[in-house]
């Protein structure tokens, strides 16, 4: 396959930045995405060009770290799978592909592709954990779990962070994956203590990092490659509900 | 947003069943709009309890337009740069077109106001005869006015498409099933209110209304 690349490039954070075409030949359909992108860096290190940045990690769909935007889609046309998990036979011979960063004010780009996801971390440390040293796994029988809140729990528990519901958003709103790193502990037990403090302090920081706000556009759940549903925002919505009009002191860490 | 939609769906509906007396006739239409008026009495005296509403709604509406706008401006500023290459969106046509249809609604209700609350811009514009101005209103031969209204009921329909739906999830709607529940039934809702709208202004230009 012959294709003509269109990619962003960025010198750093400072930098403009630019979209830049490329020619790439002889890319096999049997390629990964991110293999097609190593034979076009191995090409400009060999012409003496600075090859482009890109991240990535496990190259099997669970570290969340190869967040691309391909063509206007997170992660690429194909549903369910991150870019590292992409196939070049998704494309035709010829195709101009446009690849570029995720689009947010909170994930800066550092470098071309890179861009800084640290406003998850952020969120996560607003409340995303239990306090209570919990030791080794304990014995499943010992705390009842109803079977339905076991496979929400579950469903949420995939999100790996990637950031591509932020970039998919019309509104920029990083609301599916707070969710679901909210979610995921609210429907169990372990979870049950810090419930309320958790959601005020999590959905803050969110909206501290310059997140936009979440209008329900359902533009997240087709983008998520771990197919998160969007009513997990609905649960995020109730439990907000419940710790605002909740009397006492629901202040993060009280 | 949910909160102040509501309130203003609530009156949509109560509109909506105000305006289909209309087919009862002439004389029972304009003697429940002189009754709209009077609510309230002998408690309240005169317009009072209208004024009551007449201020909820534009509370409702301001507050609706300020959250909206505050939500606007929170995604302008969460991605100031743009994509080079954006797909047409997986979301409904919808919800995509919640900001504008919004402010066309706007548009649209301001319009309304002065056409059949203050007669301003109707041609016979005659606070005693409701019945008169409607029919005038909707007459063949201002078939513009019929267009431009079923424009902006349709308008109307895809903002509660979205909005009624938005508005159970906003409030904790949480269940897969519950979703599919909520859509439909927004769906529903939009649709009836859109048919319930629009029989009238028809109605007139078909002659069925006289």
């Amino acid at each position: 396959m012959n294709l003509t690349l269109r990619i962003w490039r960025q010198k750093g954070p400072e930098d403009k930045g630019r979209m830049v075409t490329y020619q790439v030949d002889d890319v096999s359909p049997d390629m990964s995405f991110l293999e097609m992108l190593d034979v076009l860096n191995e090409r400009l290190i060999l012409a003496g060009e600075d090859p482009v940045a890109f991240d990535h990690d496990c190259r099997e769909g669970i570290c969340g770290m190869c967040g691309l935007m391909i063509n206007g889609d997170a992660h690429g046309p194909q549903r369910g799978t991150t870019a590292c998990q992409l196939h070049m036979r998704q494309f035709t011979d010829g195709e101009t592909i446009d690849i570029e960063p995720w689009r947010a004010s909170a994930f800066p780009v550092i470098k071309d592709l890179v861009v800084n996801r640290g406003a998850f971390d952020k969120i996560i440390a607003a409340g995303g954990y239990i306090t209570a040293p919990t030791g080794s796994a304990p014995e499943a029988h010992s705390t009842p779990v109803a079977k339905a809140n076991a496979d929400a729990a579950f469903e949420s528990a995939a999100c790996i962070g990637c950031g591509a519901c932020v970039a998919a958003c019309p509104n920029g709103s990083g609301m599916l994956f707070t969710a679901a790193k909210l979610t995921q502990l609210s429907l169990l037990p372990q979870g049950q203590p810090e419930r309320y403090t958790r959601v005020i302090g999590m959905v803050d920081a969110h909206d501290e990092a310059g997140f936009g706000g979440c209008t329900n556009a359902g533009e997240c759940t087709p983008a998520c490659p771990k197919g998160i549903p969007l009513n997990t925002i609905g649960r995020l919505n109730r439990d907000y509900l419940m710790a605002t009009s909740k009397r006492g002191d629901n202040t993060p860490g009280s | 947003m949910a909160v102040t939609g509501i309130l203003l769906a609530l009156f949509l509906i109560a509109h909506m069943i105000g305006n289909l007396k209309v087919f009862t006739g002439e004389t029972s239409f304009d003697h429940y709009a002189h009754w709209l008026r009077d609510i309230g009495k002998p408690l309240l005296p005169g317009v009072w309890f209208l004024w009551i509403l007449r201020s909820v709604l534009v509370v409702a509406v301001v507050a609706h337009i300020v959250a909206a706008t505050v939500l606007a401006r929170r995604a302008r500023a969460a991605r100031p740069v743009k994509y080079a290459h954006r797909k047409k969106v997986n979301g409904s046509y919808a919800a995509r077109t919640m900001r504008w249809g919004g402010v066309i609604i706007l548009l649209f209700v301001i319009y309304h106001l002065l056409d059949l609350t203050t007669g301003t811009l109707n041609p016979v514009g005659d606070a005693s005869k409701p019945y008169g101005n409607v029919v005038a209103d909707f007459a063949p031969e201002r078939w513009y006015v019929t267009l431009f209204y079923t424009l902006a009921i349709v308008a109307v329909g895809f903002h509660l498409r979205h909005g009624a739906f938005s508005a159970f999830r906003s409030l904790g709607q949480q269940t897969p099933r519950g979703e599919r529940r909520a859509r439909n039934a927004a769906l529903v809702f939009a649709v009836a209110l859109c048919v319930g709208y629009l029989v009238v202004p028809f109605a007139v230009l078909t002659g069925l209304v006289a």
